[in-house]
């Protein structure tokens, strides 16, 4: 039996990676190896993932959007996963890439809004304290070439401002008024700026809502590490709400009228 | 994240974590006999991906000193911030700002110190000399570094720098009978060549555009001579002495 679930339903030459199951495509070495070679074990590659996190500004704030699966290279492993994550009362933090670094993340944050409210000094912590504290902690681990395998978007909404931003496993951070990491970044970021570049201070809460929804439907459709299950943020001047788990309405009835290619002989 | 091309992934490979990337993007720098320009576009890109259009590449460090970064955007970022710092350091020391050919050394120093792990950075470092000329320094990610009359960095380096090259230095021009090219262009002329480098820079690669920041710093005494009306121009700054600091802040094409 092969313990490796990288090795799992795949072909038998996959040095040739036919399915594009990046980014776990690497097979571990199952080989002999020298015991001591390297001490210490780092993140060389992610093992249980997390797909895309969407966000966007919206008038009262901002709004995202994760799903709740955490796949174990191309196995649905995992289906009740929150990555999206309070922190303190005005931010929250998505994440995409290694649970584990995730939970590891959180574990960070917990430490820190303990520190900052033990100090009782009247600061709170917002989302742009949390993005720089998360941004020089990623580069840092980054430097130290042992990175937390993550990109992170880190919404919030304090003293009346948005905040958005982005940070990844080499330190990178950009803001905008759209982001979304993973595959959707190719697949849902055209969708997103289509509908909101230029109205962020127009859509409503209902509106920012069904963009998420529209935008994530299609991520089910198309990325193949995504569910049919997810959950949404938003963050305004009435603070933080992460919703329930949601289904997303989805039609099949297409796929039999399909030609081409597949099983069908005519 | 990039997308994995076929062939990289066709034969089995020992693979490390690469702790750069590339952010595109491209910066400018251009002197004059008493102001110097200093310009970048604010895309920021990694593949194909357009990963913000709003992502400065230019920041004031004195009344006098501008400094633009391209490379690995995180780098850059923590380079700017790390010689922003030394730069208070040296204010609370010596009750003055560090003059530019001072700030070109400490980065020097500052990228070779990182000679074995360096800031995947191309530096350009604009501003006014202490004898009020205009002056542009540029480096190489390890700290090797110039006084120029311009310099072009980035994606788009390869299209720009020839064009400075005639347009600046006058190579492959030949002056009319009885005249001689001038070694300093006047700031009017300095402004169109900056602009135009950015549009056509943007019309043929695809990691420039979005938008356009413009810094302008003047020698004391030195007015804007007419070009104070010119649409986009904000004033950031005055010293005691009169030198003076603006931005100019342009759109590109978003495509």
């Amino acid at each position: 039996m092969d313990h490796f679930p990288t090795n799992w339903g795949r072909p038998r030459n996959d040095a040739f990676d036919a399915y594009a199951t990046y980014p776990i495509h690497q097979r571990p070495y199952n080989g002999p190896k020298d015991t001591f070679a390297d001490g210490v074990q780092r993140t060389q590659q992610p093992i249980v993932t997390g797909t895309s996190v969407l966000a966007i500004k919206y008038k009262d704030g901002v709004m995202m959007a994760a799903d709740n699966l955490a796949s174990y290279g191309s196995l649905a492993r995992f289906k009740d996963v929150q990555r999206l994550h309070q922190v303190g009362n005005y931010t929250v933090i998505g994440a995409g890439g290694d649970m584990s670094d995730f939970q590891y993340i959180q574990y960070i944050l917990e430490e820190l809004s303990i520190d900052e409210i033990s100090a009782q000094d009247g600061h709170e912590l917002g989302p742009i304290e949390i993005h720089e504290y998360m941004s020089q902690l990623m580069y840092a681990r980054r430097s130290k070439m042992n990175p937390l395998w993550n990109s992170l978007l880190i919404g919030g909404f304090k003293d009346g401002k948005r905040f958005l931003s982005y940070v990844d496993l080499l330190g990178t951070t950009y803001s905008a008024s759209t982001l979304a990491t993973g595959y959707g970044a190719f697949i849902a970021q055209p969708l997103l700026r289509k509908a909101v570049e230029g109205r962020e201070d127009v859509i409503t809460e209902e509106e920012a809502r069904k963009i998420l929804e529209d935008s994530m439907r299609v991520l089910f459709y198309r990325d193949a590490r995504s569910m049919n299950k997810f959950q949404i943020a938003t963050i305004s001047s009435a603070g933080v709400s992460i919703s329930d788990s949601m289904q997303l309405e989805t039609a099949w009835s297409f796929a039999e009228n399909i030609r081409g290619y597949g099983a069908q002989t005519q | 994240m990039i997308m994995p091309d076929m062939d990289s992934l066709a034969h089995p490979q020992e693979r490390r974590f690469n702790p750069y990337t590339e952010n595109g993007g491209t910066i400018l720098a251009i002197a004059g006999a008493d102001f110097s320009v200093i310009a970048g576009d604010t895309r920021q890109s990694e593949g194909y991906s357009i990963q913000t259009r709003y992502a400065p590449k230019v920041f004031r460090l004195t009344d006098r000193a501008v400094l633009a970064v391209n490379g690995f955007a995180a780098d850059g970022n923590m380079f700017v911030k790390k010689v922003k710092q030394r730069l208070e350091w040296y204010h609370h020391a010596h009750a003055k700002d560090m003059p530019l050919r001072a700030i070109a050394r400490l980065i020097q120093t500052m990228l070779y110190a990182r000679r074995f792990f360096p800031y995947y950075v191309y530096n350009i470092l604009g501003g006014i000399e202490e004898d009020g000329t205009g002056a542009v320094y540029s480096f190489d990610p390890v700290g090797s570094y110039e006084r120029e009359a311009c310099r072009a960095a980035g994606a788009a380096q390869s299209l720009v720098q020839p064009f400075l090259d005639n347009q600046i230095y006058f190579k492959n021009q030949e002056a009319a009978q009885g005249t001689s090219h001038p070694s300093h262009l006047p700031l009017e002329t300095v402004l169109s060549i900056v602009i135009d480098s950015f549009t056509s820079a943007t019309e043929r690669h695809i990691e420039v555009g979005d938008g356009l920041e413009i810094f302008i710093a003047l020698s004391k005494g030195r007015t804007l001579q007419g070009m104070e009306s010119i649409r986009g121009l904000q004033e950031l700054t005055v010293t005691e002495d009169g030198e003076r600091l603006f931005v100019m802040r342009r759109d590109l094409k978003k495509d």
